[in-house]
């Protein structure tokens, strides 16, 4: 039976009417189209890496959402929605709303007052070069490797449900995304990534409407979860008071502390993919309410990512397992989960369009790594380290050789992260190497006029290599994990939490210490820089309702009603 | 010429694929298909390809370019 379920599926899945090609192909045609378009208004270093400063806050802000909306929020967390079930939606809401608003109302004065033209541009203000080029170059690295796992899940979507070769989805895909990012820079990238929100959503909000029909709704999906997998699968926060009660294997501690405080502010308000969007706004209210709009959105993608995971719970016929298992068995894995549904409810048309989403996903995410890329390589590295006095239209130049060779490396790395086992945990392991320590750093340094320069430089590097040696001594010692996460029980994700925490705080630390073992820099070096030496502009004038506060509030109070709701 | 509007290119991309995915909707009516998905009798291409093209129709009306 279970066998005769999957040929079905598998020969549904490779199935693709002709409206379907049209649709997916027209995606193409369009994206080229818009970069095309954009070439003429990309000519200097200003509008190439930073699309002019001219972005409205709604574009900013769902371009600063759709960076992230990669292939990793798509298929990743579908499958952790149904590996882990609905705690996987803390990633989008105590693991993002809460930094987002931070950015907004406390980070993104500091970073747009500045003038800074990426994360490690404001570290080479507060800090001095050395800071910029360690956050440069391990960003750099990070970035790449972030591409190539994006280029992986591509290609393996379309493996599994158009059977293309894998080789031919990853070139097919990063030389387009290399095509437009090259021909229009940063805006066509942003213009794109709108485009691609939209699509993503207009291709995945049918699953979990069809799937909540199918299943009588959310009170009758709970129960058929409950008698498939556990009753624990439903439940956001009661059953994280240990750690072998819920499916995740991690303690509340490790959400509020390691995910909600170091990983989550760690990502959203110092990795430049997304924080780049946000500097190419038009203004200073823009600039903060773009983060804003980018929260409240962020808090509805679980519907049409962890909602489906779980929809996959209850209904689907055939258990998945992990991708390891998976290739040995020849079953489906985790990682499929998503398009397994999207083959279940999408006929002839809509097919396409959710294949289309699922590539918009994957492009956006690229196309994000790869933009930051090229301006924290063209500024942050090959300017500041290698070439320090070329022209603005040298750099732009190097700005577009840059982003088809980090596509190509890209291509590159896509191949290495085959070898890996879960694209998630990998991910995470990655951001609590460079992410995690790099915000103490920044917000110590926005927040905090005593910092110096000497500190903020030993601190990240700190940091960071407490981060690896920890990651290295589970590896070498297994049993080390009731150190590192608190329990010996703590699975892959936990671990990453607690990592991320231990690091930050160690970074945080030697920060603080050689700060007051070495000299403070003048106050009048640091204006612009940090609180209380920088005048921010008051919005008195302003009314209540286009006040990035006032919309930070209402954003806040759904998050919090959100939680109760599925406590 | 003032810059086309981002949400033009979108309106063009809904109101395209709106139209396709409605056609292939009402096609499926007239031919039933030989595994039909589930909740095929929603018949979810039909009012979904039909909202698409509404919205797409309207972002294209709305910020068609115009010249300055």
């Amino acid at each position: 039976m279970a066998l005769t379920i999957a040929a079905f599926v598998a020969n549904r899945l490779v199935y693709l009417s002709t409206v379907d090609s049209i649709i997916i192909a027209f995606y193409f045609v369009l994206v080229l189209a818009i970069g095309w378009y954009l070439k003429g208004r990309a000519n200097t270093g200003e509008d190439f890496f930073m699309a002019g400063r001219e972005m409205t806050a709604w574009i900013a802000g769902l371009s600063f959402l759709s960076a992230n909306l990669g292939s990793l929020e798509l298929m990743g967390w579908a499958a952790a929605a149904y590996q882990y079930g609905i705690l996987a939606t803390h990633w989008y809401w105590f693991g993002a709303i809460p930094a987002m608003l931070f950015l907004a109302l406390v980070m993104m004065p500091f970073y747009y007052i500045s003038k800074t033209h990426s994360v490690p541009g404001y570290l080479k203000l507060r800090y001095g070069e050395p800071a910029r080029a360690l956050s440069a170059i391990s960003f750099a690295f990070m970035t790449v490797l972030m591409s190539g796992i994006n280029m992986y899940s591509m290609a393996l979507v379309m493996k599994v449900v158009l059977g293309w070769d894998i080789n031919f989805s990853i070139w097919v895909s990063s030389l387009t995304v290399a095509i437009y990012v090259a021909l229009g820079g940063l805006r066509s990238a942003i213009f794109n990534e709108v485009l691609q929100f939209v699509l993503i959503w207009a291709g995945a909000l049918l699953i979990p409407i069809l799937g909540l029909v199918e299943t009588g709704g959310w009170g009758n999906l709970k129960l058929q979860i409950a008698h498939n997998a556990s009753a624990e699968y439903t439940h956001l926060w009661s059953t994280l008071g240990s750690f072998q009660g819920n499916p995740m294997g991690i303690h509340w501690t490790g959400i509020v502390f390691g995910l909600g405080f170091i990983l989550s502010f760690g990502y959203w308000t110092t990795d430049f993919l997304v924080v780049q969007r946000v500097l190419a706004a038009k203004d200073l209210r823009s600039a903060k309410m773009a983060p804003v709009i980018g929260a409240a959105f962020k808090m509805m993608v679980p519907f049409i990512v962890i909602l489906p995971g779980l929809l996959g719970l209850a209904v689907l016929p055939l258990k998945l397992t992990g991708e390891t298992q998976a290739v040995a068995t020849g079953g489906h894995s985790y990682n499929e989960v998503l398009p397994l549904m999207l083959a279940r409810y999408c006929g002839p048309g809509l097919l396409g369009l959710g294949i289309t989403a699922l590539i918009a996903g994957f492009m956006s995410g690229m196309a994000g790594n790869v933009s930051a890329f090229a301006t924290v390589w063209t500024y942050d590295i090959y300017r500041a380290l290698i070439y320090k006095d070329g022209t603005d239209q040298h750099y732009v130049s190097m700005g577009r050789w840059c982003t088809v060779l980090g596509v190509l490396i890209s291509v590159g790395t896509a191949y290495l992260v085959m070898q890996f086992a879960s694209i998630m945990d990998y991910v995470q392991a990655l951001f609590s190497f460079f992410i995690a320590p790099l915000f103490g750093t920044v917000v110590l340094g926005m927040l905090w006029k005593r910092v110096t320069g000497p500190a903020g430089f030993w601190g990240l590097l700190a940091g960071t290599l407490s981060s690896i040696g920890m990651w290295a001594w589970v590896k070498v010692d297994p049993s080390a994990l009731r150190y590192v996460a608190l329990s010996p029980y703590a699975k892959d994700m936990a671990e990453n939490m607690y990592r991320a925490l231990w690091s930050t705080l160690f970074g945080v630390l030697v920060t603080i210490v050689v700060s007051y073992m070495t000299t403070p820099r003048p106050e009048a070096e640091l204006r612009g820089l940090v609180y209380g030496a920088t005048e921010i502009p008051h919005e008195a004038h302003v009314s209540w309702r286009h006040r990035p506060a006032f919309w930070a509030s209402v954003v806040g109070v759904v998050f919090v009603v959100l939680n109760i709701l599925v406590w | 010429m003032r810059e086309i509007s981002i949400w033009f290119f979108i309106g063009i991309s809904l109101l395209v694929n709106g139209v396709l995915i409605t056609a292939a909707g009402v096609w499926e009516i007239f031919h039933a298909p030989l595994h039909p998905v589930v909740q095929f009798n929603l018949h979810a291409n039909v009012w979904w390809g039909a909202l698409l093209l509404v919205l797409g129709a309207a972002a294209c009306v709305h910020f068609a370019p115009r010249r300055a």
